[in-house]
């Protein structure tokens, strides 16, 4: 019984895989080949359904409900950057093991894996916690026109820019029982470290109390009707907002908008490619007997392997490609 | 190379002409390597500034929002395009591969086409301000 079914998985075993190196007659090709690109194909399908929903989502929201210039471009243009650079480097090692350079494909081999490594750490240790202590609140509409000095709506009206319904910053203080209580307090500590001032804290228990964003400090000015570079720090402006005059509030998290739910869903489902991606090269680069020792008797097999996992890379470099204008530019 | 024995080049039983000539890869000698290794280092500093031109050009009014994506996205396919063909060698790949790569074309614009219905019979809930 466990006989049968390691022999429908060859690569536990020690059967003889065919046409591992040489093509198969009908295909022309190595069968490693046809399988990576059945994978890759039904990837696109995986990745394609999410990106329209991105699209349907996106054509479907109200004037004023898709942000923009809420995520670090320089941040996010880097790792555009490093991924490409793994790519060059990927193709590279492959290319070294076809020359048989051995040094040469563990060194542009450790590069690929540091620069996935680098894209990984910069997503979950900066830019997401970054979001994770962000808060918005969208304002009911009926209740708009009380906080005019922070959305700035007839001067967007007037550029004929779609309205804005949302004020965002740092918590300092939430309505009681909120779950972003210590979150908040957290960040008043913060501010009254920063600022020396103390009286942010509202006497009534209903209140949100934010550090704002730029945009919100000066809704009106020209200057930030198109979003910047790089990013510019909180002001010092303070706004009180009633827990009544709020649709929904939330940090900067899936629950917090359709555009932040696609943002994390792809943005995540991409990391964990990432994370596929260093874990199968790490394979191929360590001494392992599929990995660098296969070189000592089969280079040619190992060559391909290098080749299998780098068209995954360059898919995986390829989906961000898409990612990073779509979330972080338009 | 060929110490295994099995699964080699000069292994090929001479069934078919396209065995014959062994894998694509087989064509691949180190001279024919050394020259791609050139071409891959400049695509890939294509991409870098290509990547800079996304950038800069969504800072650019076009006019509208829409033409501000339309233009990102050209950019962003010509960018997949070189990574399509040129890293992942679809330039002179075999016909197994363009099949499933036809069919797999055909599939997604099929999923887009769905995702565009929604103009026709929008769901409930999903036009108005769903954040």
């Amino acid at each position: 019984m466990f006989n049968t079914i390691l022999k429908y998985f060859p690569f536990f075993t020690d059967a003889e895989v065919p046409h591992t190196v040489s093509a198969r007659p009908d295909t022309g090709l190595y069968s490693a080949k046809v399988g990576i690109w059945l994978f890759l194909a039904s990837e696109v399908m995986l990745f394609g359904g999410l990106f329209s929903a991105y699209i349907f989502l996106r054509i479907g929201a109200e004037p004023g409900y898709w942000p923009s210039g809420l995520l670090n471009v320089p941040v996010g243009t880097a790792n555009t950057a490093i991924l490409i650079i793994s790519s060059v480097t990927v193709v590279m090692a492959w290319a070294s093991l076809k020359m048989r350079q051995l040094a040469k494909y563990k060194f542009y081999m450790l590069i690929t894996i540091l620069c996935g490594a680098i894209f990984l750490t910069v997503k979950l240790s900066y830019e997401w916690p970054a979001k994770f202590n962000h808060f918005g609140v969208f304002i009911k509409k009926e209740s708009a026109a009380k906080y005019e000095d922070f959305l700035g709506n007839k001067h967007l009206q007037d550029a004929g820019q779609p309205p804005r319904w949302e004020i965002s910053g740092h918590l300092l203080d939430a309505p009681k029982g909120s779950s972003y209580s210590e979150q908040a307090v957290k960040n008043a500590e913060h501010f009254a470290h920063e600022t020396h001032r103390h009286d942010f804290v509202t006497p009534a228990e209903d209140d949100y109390v934010i550090q704002l964003d730029p945009i919100n400090a000066n809704p009106s000015d020209k200057d930030n009707d198109r979003p910047h570079f790089v990013p510019r720090p909180l002001s010092d402006k303070v706004a009180v907002i009633k827990a009544s005059d709020v649709e929904s509030a939330s940090v900067f998290a899936p629950r917090h908008s359709t555009y932040f739910a696609t943002y994390f869903l792809i943005t995540g489902l991409h990391g964990l490619h990432v994370l596929g991606g260093i874990l199968v090269f790490l394979y191929l680069w360590l001494p392992f007997k599929g990995g660098t020792k296969l070189y000592n008797s089969n280079p040619e097999h190992l060559a391909n392997r290098v080749e299998i996992a780098g068209l995954f890379w360059h898919f995986v470099d390829l989906v961000w490609i898409f990612v990073f204008p779509i979330f972080y530019l338009l | 190379m060929s110490n295994t024995g099995h699964d080699t080049h000069s292994h090929t039983h001479g069934a078919s002409v396209e065995a014959a000539h062994g894998s694509h890869d087989a064509s691949h000698d180190a001279a024919h390597i050394a020259a791609h290794v050139g071409a891959y280092v400049k695509v890939g500093l294509g991409l870098l500034v290509l990547t800079g031109v996304t950038v800069g050009l969504s800072y650019v009014d076009f006019g509208t929002r829409e033409m501000n994506i339309i233009v990102g996205m050209l950019v962003a396919a010509l960018k997949a395009g070189l990574v399509a063909f040129i890293f992942m060698h679809l330039n002179g790949e075999k016909i197994t591969i363009w099949r499933f790569l036809i069919m797999t074309t055909i599939f997604v614009m099929g999923l887009f086409f769905l995702t565009y219905l929604f103009h026709a019979d929008p769901i409930s809930g999903t036009s108005h301000s769903t954040h």
